[in-house]
């Protein structure tokens, strides 16, 4: 697993994606994402987070992906804990496109 | 209650752990069987069937699907099927008492992807596993595990039912399982199937219950057990896992002629929610029966209102409770407070609901054989 948590870089200001062999399946509370390597299931409990993971592919960094969706100032610190716990459990990547 | 368990409470989508027993015929019959399995039901899900209800599962994004019996590698289409569940993004874990894995079949179940494979054992050494398991069924087991280690399969399940005889082995399994590479799975003993009949007997005592709790607990995420303890959080720190009953709101069970039932440890007409094949299919029925509508409603707890540890137990498991003739809005019959055994004492004899659909095979005593249809 790439160390993003402990790069330089602060997490908003990297590229990243949902890794491979994830799926995402939406639900009214926000979603579940399903790592088909891991088994592991984790639950998203925010809409507008999941949102910000859907986007993280096509936006430079996830501070653009916070931008494209709109995302308020204040929630988005919490919203970067939840990313940062969505890399360390596999289900987010750094992108390796630049 | 978390606004997690608050939100699955109240139903998902679509399952997330989905249980489909493919056929209720076995070469064994395990004196616990859940779903009292011998006999193929002649009404069972074609081949074609079945790959329309697996386009169904895909199409509602279920990740994956927990493949059963019976005994699942008895239908000849077993790999057919599995391969269509792979090959169309559902993942499998089967559950196999190992009888038809062989060296070849290993190789096979090696080189597919998004499968997994959960061997049953509930002993220890042959006599303690086959006393409830059948005659010869420990040595099937283990070579079987020895073909998918062999092979290189990596880490397959050892599947196990914990009751008062292999409570003491814990550990033994542990070992058994990381002398494999393997992960181990301990689950509960229910009164379902065939099990109504010999629960009494083999379900753990209520010390052997603190014992289990303490085992799990100190194992944490180690030790698999699809989170079938949570009656045993009442006695302290929550073991690992989902801390509610999922029937008909995160899990359900489809049976091999296409019923679905709200879990797979009540096969009862009272917890049929309807059947595959009538208009609209399965996802008709998750969405809509009014079973699991029901189920996702806030639910009454009953005698258990004015303890202090119903939040942590929530009551137990309601097939535990339902087939041992007690009330669903009450205490679980292993209850950890002792007000199950109370309960228990009062339920009058005859009263008890009887499991539906036996298909055990009539009563022989001649060793374990292997028929493939």
């Amino acid at each position: 697993m790439p160390a993003v948590t402990n790069s330089p870089a602060a997490l908003v200001d990297r590229a990243l994606e949902l890794a491979p062999r994830v799926a995402l399946r939406p639900e009214p509370f926000g979603a579940l994402a399903y790592h088909y390597d891991t088994r592991r299931l984790v639950f998203l409990k925010d809409r507008d987070l999941v949102r910000v993971v859907e986007a993280l592919a096509s936006q430079p960094t996830l501070g653009a992906a916070f931008d494209t969706c709109a995302i308020a100032d204040h929630r988005r610190a919490a919203f970067e804990r939840a990313i940062a716990g969505l890399v360390e459990s596999e289900m987010v990547r750094e992108r390796a496109d630049r | 209650m978390s606004a997690l368990t608050a939100e699955l409470k109240r139903g998902l989508d679509a399952p997330i752990c989905l249980t489909w027993e493919l056929t209720y015929a076995c070469n064994l019959a395990c004196i616990h069987c859940l779903s009292s399995s011998g006999r193929r039901d002649p009404r069972e899900l074609t081949t074609d069937e079945a790959k329309a209800l697996v386009d169904e599962l895909r199409r509602m994004q279920v990740f994956y699907v927990n493949i059963g019996g019976g005994e699942p590698t008895i239908r000849r289409d077993f790999f057919d099927i599995v391969d269509y569940c792979v090959a169309g993004g559902v993942g499998v874990k089967f559950s196999t008492n190992g009888a038809f894995i062989d060296a070849a079949v290993a190789r096979r179940l090696a080189g597919t992807d998004y499968l997994d494979v959960q061997i049953s054992l509930d002993g220890i050494d042959a006599s303690t596993n086959d006393a409830v398991r059948g005659q010869g069924s420990y040595a099937i087991a283990r070579r079987a595990m020895d073909h998918l280690a062999a092979a290189g399969f990596g880490p397959f399940k050892i599947s196990l039912v914990v009751t008062r005889h292999n409570v003491e082995q814990l550990d033994e399994f542990k070992q058994l399982a990381d002398s494999y590479g393997a992960q181990l799975r301990v689950t509960r003993l229910r009164p379902s199937g065939r099990g109504a009949d010999t629960w009494h007997e083999l379900h753990p005592t209520s010390a052997q219950q603190r014992q289990i709790y303490r085992w799990l607990l100190a194992h944490g995420d180690d030790v698999l057990t699809g989170d079938s303890f949570f009656h045993l959080n009442a006695l302290g720190e929550p073991l690992p896992g989902l801390n509610l009953c999922g029937a008909g709101r995160v899990v359900c069970l489809i049976d091999p002629i296409g019923d679905v039932y709200a879990c797979p440890f009540v096969i009862h007409d009272e917890f049929l929610a309807g059947n595959v094949r009538d208009p609209g299919g399965f996802a008709r029925i998750w969405s809509e029966s009014e079973l699991f509508l029901e189920l996702r409603e806030p639910q009454s707890a009953g005698a258990c209102a004015s303890c202090g540890s119903y939040d942590a137990c929530q009551g137990g498991c309601m097939a535990a409770k339902f087939f041992t003739g007690l009330p669903l809005d009450g205490p679980d019959p292993e209850c950890v407070g002792g007000d199950g055994e109370l309960a228990l004492a009062g339920v009058a004899s005859g009263s008890v609901p009887r499991p539906a659909a036996d298909h055990s095979k009539p009563v022989r005593s001649s060793p374990v054989t292997f028929v493939r249809r």
